[in-house]
């Protein structure tokens, strides 16, 4: 019995202490939280965060730490793990902001997590930039979230207007999208509207869904082989691609076209679904072929370090990162958290052309920034080679 | 409209087959302990994973796959997962079955037997999904309309062989005899002389091992793998073993087909979204309607 007491003594001083030493920050110090999915169903999505920020944080703090108006700080990234969850996400919100204190938060990653931390983080007043959430209620009527990404309002038409360029005699599409995740269903009613807008009414011919947690899309692709479809858009993630392409070549959908949005522009696209991705075009960020300068140096830094090509995850994380840093330089340190926070809110709205690795970035009154759309192809050596901007 | 119908007559046998295949796993073991093995569908999780393994170092030696590659991989992980279920009896359900406590903390236990697979392999293996390897060349062949793979066709022969074996262990042989005989009275039959734990090992054993058809199988299908894939798939197949009357092994495999009927012709006629909700409520009627199941007996206790 004594002894049963004694260990439950030491744990409780343990967490104790564990607790004290998160809650007192030292001196001289910048905290940056992550807030994304290291676990769950898309985990690249969180590893090319990391890894980026990571990138950043070796560089700042080998040079002495980040200089603030004459002062150096050491860098301090905090990465929570939001399981590709809203709940999570949620949850992740409230420990980075309560608990670790952070000055300012990159993440969540998609639009399905980064709705709701958004939310929690505008409300705490607590400067995000997320970097890949493209659905517009990301930023919508709240001033403290920022994001470095394209809109799916400018995503949508691309993809349209790329097909109409591209396959000029389709005009039947198919779309098949995850009905459980926000980014998902807005970006397949956005094209939707948009190609019907291009091709006439009824030219959208099988309008179909599926549930986050699907293996089997035999039937819904049944229903879309024979609707007479010449095209299939599918605005999914890439763990879910990897499943519908190959089902959807062997239920007869052949050679026809396949395009996809930025979800499918991760590290394991290729190798999770093979070669059966290969010759077809997804509208997303940036392209990793081809690449010059800045761009082609953070490439060439991040495949020495973790061998392989960053995807636009990994590019747009860098870029949030760098933001929020810029934005802590142009604002200076008080050391009162709730006056140091909004001042970075205040630096990242009044930036002029931020010079990131995806683009030149101006945020509008809303806290997006003004980018095209890049739409690339993958290649039979499964690379992405850019093709055009629109 | 007839070549909807008859491409998705096949698409439910190839889906109905999975459920059937795991189906049996959860109706063996009810059938002998009345229990419900929560953690049936991680095992058929790790079976996926042991396959993975397997036939990524079998195609190290033999470059190209083919059917002997395909023919070792299922037996060395039919192996494999066996033991596993074996371990999973000794070690979380025995000394509970020792101790004769309600089985209501079994079902427990089998629960988070389940979680610790889970949360196991995500911790060993990491969060990324697998890329299940290509065994056997995929052929699409079309007949008419329809367009039909080598590996569906395999799919849906696997289900019935499995069943056929099955049945015939369970009526013609004496270990078949001994797990109908537990089944029926636990406690009168080691009088008779019959070593009831080696039997319910037998039948963790085999429960695993149809598990392990259905795992390599699965991730030739569908071959992305993770850590949680066996969570919902075991799930309604223990709902498709109850449809058909638990304990039954015809009612299983009938169960696990009724489900991947109903699943596959709802989201044919209705918005797909439709699916589960519609799904589970025609389910639910049937068990209204018929509770025990189609070949359900009723029993006396039940949990």
């Amino acid at each position: 019995m004594m002894k049963k007491r004694s260990v439950l003594l030491g744990v409780f001083s343990l967490m104790t202490l564990a607790l004290l030493s998160a809650g007192g920050a030292k001196e001289n110090t910048i905290k940056i939280g992550f807030n994304i999915p290291l676990t769950g169903d898309s985990p690249k999505v969180g590893e090319g965060a990391k890894y980026a920020a990571e990138l950043i944080l070796k560089d700042v703090n080998a040079a002495g730490g980040l200089d603030v108006k004459g002062t150096k700080y050491k860098l301090e990234f905090v990465y929570v793990d939001n399981e590709f969850k809203a709940e999570s996400a949620i949850q992740a919100a409230y420990r980075l902001i309560d608990q670790d204190k952070v000055l300012a938060v990159v993440g969540p990653c998609g639009s399905g997590r980064a709705i709701p931390a958004g939310q929690v983080n505008n409300e705490s007043r607590v400067p995000m930039v997320s970097p890949w959430a493209t659905n517009p209620a990301v930023t919508l009527n709240r001033p403290y979230v920022f994001r470095a990404c394209i809109l799916d309002p400018v995503q949508a038409p691309a993809a349209v207007s790329f097909a109409k360029s591209q396959f000029s005699a389709v005009t039947k599409t198919a779309i098949l999208y995850n009905l459980e995740d926000d980014y998902c269903k807005t970006l397949a009613e956005l094209f939707r509207d948009s190609w019907e807008k291009t091709n006439g009414a009824g030219s959208v011919v099988a309008f179909e869904s599926f549930g986050q947690k699907d293996q089997d899309f035999s039937t819904q692709l049944t229903r879309i082989v024979n609707s007479g479809a010449e095209l299939l858009y599918l605005p999914n993630y890439y763990n879910h691609i990897a499943l519908i392409v190959p089902q959807a070549k062997d239920l007869g959908w052949g050679d026809k076209p396949v395009l996809g949005s930025d979800a499918w522009g991760s590290a394991d696209l290729v190798t999770l679904s093979k070669g059966s991705v290969a010759g077809y075009y997804f509208t997303t960020h940036y392209a990793a072929a081809g690449a010059v300068g800045n761009t082609k140096a953070f490439i060439d830094q991040y495949k020495a370090a973790y061998g392989y090509t960053p995807d636009d995850v990994a590019a747009l994380s860098y870029d949030s990162t760098r933001i929020i840093l810029q934005a802590i330089q142009t604002a200076g340190l008080t050391g009162d958290l709730t006056k140091d926070r909004e001042a970075i809110r205040a630096a990242i709205a009044g930036m002029k052309d931020f010079d990131g690795i995806t683009g030149k970035m101006t945020f509008d009154a809303n806290g997006d920034p003004a980018k095209p759309a890049v739409v690339v192809r993958i290649n039979e050596a499964g690379e992405f080679e850019y093709v055009t901007s629109l | 409209m007839w070549t909807t119908i008859l491409q998705n007559i096949f698409n439910a046998l190839q889906w109905g087959s999975f459920y059937s295949m795991i189906a049996l796993g959860y109706c063996l073991v009810y059938g002998v302990l009345r229990l419900i093995n929560f953690a049936h569908g991680d095992i058929f999780m790790a079976a996926c994973y042991f396959a993975f393994f397997i036939a990524t170092a079998l195609l190290l030696k033999i470059v190209g796959g083919g059917w002997l590659v395909f023919a070792l991989t299922l037996v060395f992980t039919m192996l494999v997962t066996a033991l596993l279920g074996i371990t999973i009896e000794r070690v979380a359900y025995r000394p509970l079955r020792r101790k004769g406590v309600n089985r209501l903390y079994v079902v427990i236990t089998a629960l988070m037997v389940g979680f610790i697979l889970e949360n196991g392999n995500l911790a060993i293996l990491g969060a990324s999904a697998l890329r299940f390897p290509d065994i056997l060349d995929k052929q699409i062949w079309q007949i008419g309309p329809l367009t039909i793979t080598n590996l569906k066709v395999l799919v849906i022969i696997a289900a019935f062989v499995v069943f056929g074996i099955l049945q015939f262990i369970v009526h013609k042989t004496t270990l078949g005899m001994a797990m109908q005989a537990i089944s029926y009275d636990k406690f009168a039959i080691p009088l008779m002389g019959i070593p009831v734990n080696r039997v319910i090992t037998f039948t963790f054993a085999l429960g695993s091992s149809l598990a392990a058809v259905a795992g390599i199988l699965f991730g030739m299908s569908y071959p992305v793998l993770d850590p949680y894939m066996g969570m919902i798939i075991g799930w309604k197949a223990f709902i498709a073993a109850v449809v058909g009357g638990i304990g039954n092994i015809k009612g299983a495999f009938i169960g696990g087909f009724i489900l991947g009927f109903i699943e596959i012709f709802i989201a044919a006629f209705f918005p797909s979204s439709f699916k589960d909700l519609v799904s589970f409520i025609i389910l639910l009627i049937i068990l209204v309607l018929k509770p025990t199941g189609f070949f359900g007996v009723a029993r006396s206790t039940k949990i």
